[in-house]
């Protein structure tokens, strides 16, 4: 494997906690590199509520949770993290040295002497409808969660689901590269961006799409792959069209995934501490911020702080279990480096 | 201190679940249903941005219309029924005294 990148811990998730376990790890001289499934750093606080006031960030009366994320990034500069993003760590393993071997989905590979899972609540998934057999054609069949390249659609004949920004946006831009478009909605109106709406109203208008409100996609067919779909009206009445793909667009939702099949102890969905360190029950395995658990576990970004800082001394024995640490203060020691 | 209120989880038809909930601590439904026990994640943490404490409301008083990020929120989901709300966005009032609610299957 080409990509092999070589690290210190290697941090599971680019949130706030995660991100600033990068600055504590940086204090003990430890490298990290950070992997998150989104495409940008942030985490939750990017993806979902950037520009949304946070109130309880000692010595900030009030930030937003983008510029949060900006002066997280811009105080772990210093140590010169490397990031690996829009790829979600999907293979573990604990190799006989104690040090660690992890593989994304798109086969970056990173080996590193300790681990520390600062997931959030997992990754976010898209959210998929309650149709009966869609799993069935996924992969390649012809159900797809998410445009990664509209050019994968070029002349071909789909139908998208949905009623939100993604839904209308995708619309307006894949009708003029796939041969055929249909919108499923399963309102009457659509309450994203009005100028979307409205270029989708007037391509249905125009014929260039077809729009079929107050329905939902209830059932699909195909042998091996997708070749047509039925949907159904709210009415009642269903009518059975052909397609090549089937793009369900409902937003992201966070899932556990892959962390929760790596052999750690769970409870609910979270991943078991021992709050000395924030250590699993895997040695050199760490979990910090609202992925774990423990007696009186509050899921706030300060506390996933103290739990990063907490994490450091821990993986920094794990790595080096004869060196002693003595705490430095930053004001004693000045300006952080490397 | 004002009175607690009562509200009702159908956990299957004609199962219900009485919750006492207190009205004077600004609590959302959203925290009283995961106090209890319930399987919700409320990953936003009740800013109606990731819809994963939706419930349907079967009975009860009348509640104040939904803000148009609660909305908003409802509309990408694949699934609503005639009563979905997000129950962060419910407040515990005493005017919420008596609210029948059923939580909507997990991710949805």
């Amino acid at each position: 494997m080409s990509n092999t990148i070589s690290t210190d811990i290697c941090i599971i998730g680019a949130g706030p906690v995660g991100l600033f376990a990068v600055f504590e790890a940086g204090l003990l001289k430890l490298r990290c590199h950070v992997v998150d499934a989104l495409p940008q750093p942030g985490g939750q606080l990017s993806e979902i509520y950037p520009k949304k006031p946070i109130y309880d960030i000692p010595g900030f009366p009030e930030i937003l949770a983008g510029d949060l994320v900006d002066n997280l990034m811009k105080q772990i500069e210093p140590f010169h993290p490397t990031f690996t993003l829009g790829e979600r760590v999907e293979h573990f393993a604990k190799l006989d040295d104690g040090t660690f071997q992890l593989h994304t989905t798109d086969g970056t590979e990173i080996h590193c002497k300790a681990v520390a899972i600062a997931g959030g609540l997992g990754s976010f998934e898209p959210r998929k409808p309650a149709v009966e057999n869609l799993e069935q054609f996924e992969g390649g069949k012809g159900v797809h969660y998410m445009v990664r390249d509209p050019e994968h659609f070029r002349d071909k004949k789909i139908v998208i689901a949905g009623g939100g920004d993604s839904a209308l946006d995708w619309t307006n831009f894949l009708a003029n590269v796939a041969s055929d478009v249909t919108l499923v909605h399963r309102g009457t109106t659509f309450r994203g961006a009005a100028d979307s709406a409205e270029k989708v109203q007037k391509l249905a208008e125009a014929g260039k799409i077809k729009l079929v409100l107050s329905s939902n996609v209830t059932h699909l067919h195909g042998n091996g792959k997708l070749s047509e779909v039925t949907i159904t009206a709210n009415t009642g009445t269903a009518e059975t069209v052909p397609l090549d793909c089937f793009i369900p667009l409902f937003g992201l939702t966070p899932k556990l995934g892959p962390i929760g099949e790596w052999g750690l102890e769970l409870e609910n969905d979270a991943v078991k501490v021992d709050t000395e360190a924030y250590s699993t029950s895997l040695p050199g395995v760490f979990a910090i911020g609202d992925i774990n658990t423990y007696p009186g576990k509050l899921k706030l970004i300060l506390c996933g702080f103290h739990e990063a800082a907490l994490m450091c001394q821990g993986a920094f024995k794990y790595i080096y279990p004869d060196k002693k640490y003595t705490l430095k203060y930053t004001t004693v020691n000045g300006a952080p480096s490397m | 201190m004002e009175e607690d209120i009562r509200i009702y989880v159908e956990e299957a038809p004609g199962q219900r679940t009485e919750l006492i909930g207190p009205t004077d601590m600004g609590l959302s439904l959203m925290e009283l249903l995961k106090a209890s026990g319930y399987d919700i994640q409320a990953t936003c943490g009740g800013m109606a941005l990731c819809a994963t404490c939706h419930v349907e409301v079967l009975a009860g008083p009348a509640l104040p219309e939904p803000e148009d990020a609660e909305l908003d929120m409802l509309e990408t989901l694949p699934v609503v029924h005639e009563g979905s709300r997000l129950s962060c966005q419910i407040r515990l009032t005493p005017r919420t005294d008596g609210l029948v609610v059923r939580l909507a299957p997990t991710g949805a």
